[in-house]
């Protein structure tokens, strides 16, 4: 039974983590309409910014800062920020498909990155030793799990409260114009780029956040981290829990990030260990095929997108 | 004999760029005429590739029509075999494109919503690269470990026979694309969908028709693409989604729509990757195509042969 609940523990600070880059990609998508294929790049750029500050100094290896994990979190946050600012300067002016190769391209240029600068980001090996916040305190590693799931569980909250609060300000609501219709926004005076870019950023950021408490929870990144399979998988849990609805992008987190334990627990169960990749294989192809279904069957999700009415408006 | 490096780096580059150019036709053609940037026709090139090693197995395994078929063709590592597994190439990839697109791509599209076509495709890329990984394995395949003797010539450089062999076999294919869409009836229809669908449409162009076209167009030359990539250099269940990037680099920098621009762009950014690799070795061979991406963006975000939109 604590085997039970330890696990539960675990699974859930994995599946908030995972639910706060899907919060970042629910204001990218599901609000500013922005398609971003390389979700997985800016939560590699945290993941790797909170290695570097928060480890121990390292013989072989530049960074090893010691810093407190809160500021490697900040830190995470700044440089996904900085790195979709730069992608998104260029990209978010041209058609939107544009934006979508571009990420992917940043993406696969980041896993490079982390495959190839050692001195930096310790190559195949990755970094390890990743701290947690106070790991001097919380020796016990139940003890250690359950701090980290309140400690996850008040960012989220803070995250979802900041977003429900920008998303229904006027900033929400010219964002989700230019979505709809861009030249119509435009032509009432609407910037049109600059609300896009804003929201690119803030969404990044989100992600790089995201990253970083993974790097923290598991200890360790590696250019694993950096596969698309990952993008892919946040864009189940968007699509699954509904885009455009907060609530929807952590509901899909968690059900999406289940699917995945409890179908890669299944499968290792069932099928002979010398199948061990193969059974990989086959868990992306059934979380394909539940992405398939919901894309045809509800592309709205579990739950779709809310109306949303401003604070003070009369509502007939 | 740096001078011969460099153009050594040239050759292999114009090499890798034909093959590039083979995919990013297909791409160029499904982005003007579908409006979707379809995240799964690298994997027409991994099925392609996959379906002639198949082919060839079965062949192999069936010795009176191998016997028949015949060994290699001198000088290339390949014989009839090899083409016909080619052919099975095609008609695999042909009908996956078809079918994908009967089941699943042709609704996202009517969803009304470009970006579910684009997600979809995302999805469709990795559950098709994993059904490879769950028949082949992850491990490199070869048609034949056969070394092969290159050609050298002046001024020292080598070029094998089989690459000779891809170059001739990519213009007879563009060129023959291009006659298709400028003098038959159907490539016409293709080009008008491509300028204006809508008006296309009303003018009593059978769009359904255009559509599947353009899947069969696309498809075979990533299966063919597939075939020359596991002659000249490996099978991989990767090599389609590794090839994405510079893909769609080599579709944009020629200008969406054009096929002298996705072979123009493909041979520019096989020949950048191969010289790039001699400045700062083979590690960031894959950001290089996003490079060169971005800097297009940047500078002309219509592409080389583009119209300005």
């Amino acid at each position: 039974m604590m085997d039970v609940a330890a696990y539960l523990v675990f699974f859930l600070c994995l599946a908030l983590i995972y639910g706060i880059a899907c919060l970042g990609l629910n204001l990218q998508w599901g609000f500013a309409g922005l398609f971003n294929v390389g979700v997985v790049g800016f939560f590699v750029v945290g993941a790797y910014a909170v290695a570097i500050l928060t480890t121990p100094p390292h013989p072989s290896y530049a960074g090893g800062f010691d810093l407190p994990v809160p500021v490697g979190l900040l830190a995470a946050m700044a440089a996904a920020g900085l790195i979709a600012l730069v992608v998104g300067l260029p990209t978010l002016r041209l058609r939107e498909d544009y934006l979508a190769i571009a990420t992917f391209g940043i993406a696969v240029t980041l896993q490079l990155v982390a495959l190839n600068w050692e001195s930096l980001t310790g190559g195949t090996h990755g970094r390890v030793s990743v701290p947690r916040p106070l790991a001097s305190v919380l020796v016990d590693r139940v003890e250690a799990n359950l701090f980290f799931l309140g400690m996850t569980l008040a960012i989220v909250g803070v995250a979802y409260w900041a977003l429900e609060r920008m998303v229904r300000s006027p900033w929400g609501r010219v964002l989700r114009a230019i979505r709809e219709d861009e030249t119509a926004a435009s032509s009432l005076g609407k910037n049109a780029f600059a609300c896009r870019l804003q929201a690119f950023v803030i969404g990044a950021m989100l992600m790089g956040l995201s990253g970083g408490l993974y790097a923290s929870f598991i200890g360790f990144v590696s250019p694993d981290d950096a596969l698309p399979t990952l993008t892919f998988q946040l864009w189940v849990m968007l699509i699954v829990g509904g885009s455009g609805n907060n609530k929807g992008a952590l509901i899909g987190a968690v059900a999406v990030w289940g699917l995945w334990s409890g179908s890669g627990w299944f499968m290792a169960s069932i099928l002979p260990s010398e199948w061990g990749a193969r059974a990989g294989a086959l868990q992306v192809v059934l979380i394909g095929l539940v992405l398939a279904a919901v894309l045809l069957a509800r592309p709205r999700g579990l739950i779709g997108e809310e109306t949303v009415v401003s604070r003070g408006a009369q509502v007939p | 004999m740096t001078l011969i490096l460099w153009l050594q780096a040239i050759l292999d580059g114009a090499v890798i760029g034909a093959t590039i150019s083979l995919g990013a036709i297909g791409i160029t053609l499904t982005y003007a005429i579908l409006r979707f940037a379809n995240f799964a026709h690298g994997e027409f090139i991994t099925w392609g590739g996959y379906a002639a090693l198949a082919a060839l197995g079965t062949v192999a395994g069936w010795r009176d029509v191998s016997a028949w078929l015949g060994g290699p063709i001198a000088p290339f590592s390949f014989g009839l075999p090899l083409i016909a597994a080619t052919i099975f190439a095609i008609v695999i990839a042909v009908a996956l494109a078809l079918i994908l697109d009967a089941i699943y791509f042709s609704r996202l599209r009517r969803a009304k919503i470009a970006i579910a076509a684009v997600i979809g495709s995302f999805g469709a890329a990795l559950v098709l690269r994993n059904l490879v990984v769950m028949g082949y394995g992850a491990d490199p395949e070869y048609f034949s470990r056969d070394i092969q003797i290159a050609f050298r010539f002046w001024p020292g450089l080598r070029i094998t026979p089989d690459q000779i062999a891809l170059i001739a076999v990519t213009a007879a294919l563009v060129v023959s694309l291009h006659l298709f869409l400028t003098h038959t009836q159907l490539g016409r229809a293709m080009r008008a969908v491509r300028e204006n669908p809508d008006l296309a449409s009303v003018s009593g162009i059978d769009v359904a028709s255009v559509i599947r076209a353009t899947w069969v167009i696309g498809a075979s030359l990533a299966a063919i693409g597939g075939v020359l990539i596991g002659l000249t250099i490996q099978l991989r269940p990767s090599i389609g989604f590794d090839l994405l990037l510079p893909l769609f680099s080599a579709a944009i920098l020629g200008g969406i729509g054009s096929i002298y621009g996705a072979v123009l762009g493909g041979l520019v950014i096989g020949i950048t990757e191969s010289l790039a690799v001699l400045v700062i070795g083979p590690e960031y061979r894959q950001a290089i195509a996003f490079l060169v991406l971005f800097l297009i963006l940047l500078v002309r975000p219509q592409g080389i042969l583009g119209a300005k939109a």
